[in-house]
């Protein structure tokens, strides 16, 4: 059905790649703020994998040629492991303890009492998780996708 | 309250048509405007956090899946 036009459009292919650098810019923007506005790590990783779908449905075998699934594999481990590499560092006193909160050191400025407009290095270990969540998230839905348009041709 | 009725008709119209129209490529655009009217509904309702997932995973990435078995199968209904 679709062997005679298997060759894609120009501008379909120039405004997928192009609109793929404002999707993932905000899908790192949504992972960044999580502990400050709605969203977190899910939320942006979602967002950034509707990039790669895009690039999928726009381009078809060019794109599914162009991605290794082991990577993928490599990076989804990459991120469970720091996942729960940084909740075993906080084993001192309890599983998952936020032990940079407070501590000066990274995300750990000191919040001030009463309203303010959000500190964004505040919260501690739960800018680093919803970093890991968000690579994690991706990297599976791509996987997924990844899969499935492969597995189809 | 204009926009929450106005929102949750289309949800029910659009999901009706999604039914009704024989082009499935069609039927998956009207599925896809149907979560995106969702997603409004859901931040009416003060909660943002799940409207940008049904926005991202409903709209989007269901739509792609869909398009692609499409792609695969025929495009009519019989």
């Amino acid at each position: 059905m679709h062997a005679e036009n298997e060759k894609n459009s120009k501008i379909i292919e120039f405004a997928a790649l192009g609109l793929m650098v404002p999707i993932i810019t905000f899908g790192i923007y949504v992972i960044a703020h999580g502990h400050l506005t709605p969203g977190g790590g899910f939320q942006g990783g979602a967002i950034m994998a509707t990039a790669f779908a895009l690039l999928f449905v726009s381009l078809g075998k060019k794109a599914i040629e162009s991605i290794k699934g082991e990577v993928l594999v490599a990076l989804e481990c990459i991120a469970l492991i720091g996942f729960i590499g940084i909740a075993f560092l906080g084993m001192g006193n309890t599983f998952f303890f936020n032990f940079l909160a407070n501590s000066g050191v990274l995300f750990g400025e000191k919040v001030p009492f009463g309203p303010n407009s959000g500190i964004f290095s505040s919260a501690g270990v739960i800018p680093l998780m919803n970093f890991f969540v968000g690579l994690e998230v991706c990297c599976g839905l791509t996987l997924i996708f990844f899969l499935i348009f492969k597995g189809a041709d | 309250m204009i926009i929450e009725s106005l929102s949750l008709m289309l949800i029910v119209l659009s999901a009706a048509l999604a039914v009704k129209v024989k082009d499935l490529l069609i039927s998956t655009a009207f599925l896809a405007v149907m979560s995106l009217l969702l997603a409004l509904q859901y931040y009416l309702l003060q909660a943002p956090d799940v409207a940008i997932t049904e926005a991202a995973v409903g709209a989007c990435l269901s739509t792609a899946i869909f398009v692609l078995a499409i792609k695969h199968t025929s495009r009519v209904e019989k």
